[in-house]
C-alpha cells in the first residue's frame, strides 16, 4: 500500500519535473533566438529541410481535402438546394479548422520526426557532447534553428493547404459538378472574415509550429543514448505533438471565438 | 552546412509563395466584404429586420453600393430597429427613394434594397428614408397561413380561396 502511494507519488514528481524541463529548454529556445548570433545560415538550411521538403506533400494533401470537401459539402447542400453556398463551406472549413489543423500533422510525421531522430542519434552518438567540449551550445547551435524552421514554416505552408484547398474545391464544383465559378467566388469571398477567420487561422497554425517545434527538439534532446531511445524519441515526439495540436486547436478556437 | 545557390532559391520561393497565400487569404477573402466607395450615411427604420447582419449589402437595382454600418433600436422610443448604411457617396438619391429588406434566394442572406423614387430633393449625408419595408419573417408567414387555413374551414367560408382570407391583409 505504502508503495504504491510512493509510485503515485515519485510519478507526479517525475511528470512535474519534465514539465519544468520542457519550459525551461523551451524559454531557452526563445531566448537564443532572440539574442544574437542569428546564424541565419542555419536557420535558412533548416527551413529547406522543413518547409521546403514538405511543400509537396501539403499540396497534395490540401488539394485532396479540397476536392473530397467540394464532392461531400455538394452532396449534402444540394439536399437543401443550398449549392450555391458551396465556396462558404468549403472556405470556412479549410480556413478555419482543417488547414492549420492537417498542415501540423503532416509537418509533425513529414518534418517533426525528422528532427526528434536527427537530433536524439546526434545525442546517441555524442556530437552533442562534442560540440560542448568546443565550448558550442548545442541548444543555440543544433535545437534552435530546426525549432525555429518549424515555428516560422508553418503559417506559410498552412495558408498554401487552404489555397490549395481552395483550388481543389473549385475543380470540384466548378470543373466537375457544374457551379457557376463567380458563385463560388463570391459565396468564398462574402462569408470568409478577416478577424474571425483568417487572423485565428493565423495565429491557430503559428501556435501549432511553435508546439511542433518545442516537442520534437525537447524530445530528440532528452533521447536516452541508444537505439531504442531514439526510437522512442521519434515516436513520442509525433504523438505528443500530433496530440497537443489537436487539444491546442480546441482551446485556441473556444478562446478566439468563433464569430457568427 | 554551406551556402548553395539552389536550396537558397528554393527557400526563397517557398517563402514568397507562402507569403503570398497569406496576402492572399487576409486581403481577397478577409478584406471587409464591400470595399467600395462609401461616404454617405443612410438611416432607416424597419419594424422587422429579420436576418440583416452587419456588413450586409445594400443593392440598388442589383448592383452593391454601399454596406449595413450598424444596426439598434431607434432612439426614438418607438421599439422599431434602425438600420445605418453606408453608400456611395456620389449616388443623388431621391429623398422618397424607399428600402425594402430583401432575400437573395429562398434562404439566402439578407439585403437592403433601395428603389429611387421620382422627387426633385436629394437625400443628405445623414438622413433618414422614410418609405420602408420590413423583412418577410417565414415562420409568422407560415403561421398566417395555417391560421388562415384553419379559420377557413372551420368558419365554412367557402366563398374565398383559404389562403386568402382570415389575416390575410
Amino acid at each position: 500500500m505504502l508503495d504504491f502511494v510512493r509510485t503515485v507519488g515519485w510519478r507526479s514528481v517525475d511528470n512535474v519535473y519534465g514539465l519544468g524541463g520542457i519550459a525551461s529548454f523551451g524559454s531557452r529556445l526563445v531566448f537564443e533566438t532572440l539574442a544574437p548570433p542569428y546564424r541565419l545560415r542555419r536557420v535558412i538550411d533548416e527551413i529547406y529541410n522543413t518547409g521546403v521538403l514538405s511543400l509537396a506533400i501539403v499540396c497534395a494533401s490540401g488539394t485532396a481535402v479540397g476536392l473530397v470537401l467540394g464532392l461531400q459539402g455538394y452532396n449534402t447542400l444540394v439536399r437543401f438546394g443550398a449549392e450555391r453556398s458551396m465556396g462558404a463551406v468549403v472556405g470556412l472549413s479549410l480556413v478555419r479548422e482543417l488547414g492549420p489543423v492537417l498542415t501540423a500533422l503532416l509537418v509533425t510525421g513529414r518534418a517533426g520526426s525528422a528532427v526528434a531522430a536527427e537530433i536524439g542519434a546526434m545525442v546517441a552518438t555524442e556530437q552533442l557532447d562534442g560540440l560542448r567540449m568546443m565550448a558550442v551550445d548545442p541548444i543555440d547551435f543544433v535545437t534552435q534553428p530546426k525549432a525555429f524552421a518549424l515555428f516560422a514554416s508553418m503559417p506559410l505552408l498552412s495558408a498554401l493547404f487552404i489555397v490549395s484547398g481552395l483550388f481543389g474545391g473549385y475543380l470540384v464544383g466548378v470543373g466537375l459538378l457544374g457551379i457557376d465559378g463567380g458563385t463560388y467566388v463570391s459565396s468564398l469571398e462574402n462569408n470568409i472574415d478577416f478577424r474571425n477567420d483568417v487572423l485565428g487561422s493565423i495565429l491557430k497554425s503559428a501556435v501549432f509550429g511553435a508546439l511542433v517545434g518545442l516537442i520534437a527538439t525537447w524530445r530528440g534532446y532528452t533521447a536516452a543514448p541508444n537505439s531504442a531511445g531514439v526510437s522512442r524519441a521519434t515516436t513520442g515526439a509525433v504523438v505528443q505533438a500530433s496530440v497537443a495540436t489537436l487539444m491546442f486547436d480546441y482551446a485556441i478556437t473556444a478562446l478566439w471565438g468563433v464569430g457568427v | 552546412m554551406s551556402r548553395s545557390p539552389i536550396r537558397d532559391l528554393l527557400v526563397g520561393v517557398f517563402v514568397l509563395s507562402g507569403l503570398a497565400a497569406l496576402a492572399y487569404l487576409s486581403i481577397q477573402l478577409g478584406a471587409a466584404t464591400y470595399s467600395g466607395p462609401g461616404g454617405l450615411t443612410l438611416y432607416a427604420n424597419f419594424d422587422e429586420v429579420g436576418g440583416l447582419a452587419k456588413r450586409s449589402p445594400v443593392v440598388i437595382g442589383g448592383v452593391r453600393v454601399g454596406q449595413v454600418r450598424s444596426i439598434g433600436l431607434a432612439p426614438d422610443g418607438s421599439f422599431r430597429a434602425r438600420v445605418t448604411m453606408d453608400v456611395d457617396k456620389s449616388l443623388k438619391l431621391p429623398d422618397d427613394t424607399q428600402a425594402a429588406i430583401l432575400t437573395q434566394g429562398v434562404l439566402g442572406n439578407q439585403y437592403v434594397g433601395l428603389s429611387p423614387g421620382g422627387s426633385d430633393t436629394l437625400l443628405k449625408d445623414g438622413g433618414e428614408i422614410a418609405y420602408t419595408q420590413s423583412a418577410v419573417v417565414i415562420e409568422r408567414l407560415i403561421g398566417k397561413v395555417i391560421q388562415s387555413l384553419g379559420g377557413g374551414s372551420s368558419g365554412g367560408d367557402t366563398a374565398k380561396p383559404p389562403a386568402a382570407g382570415g389575416k390575410g391583409s
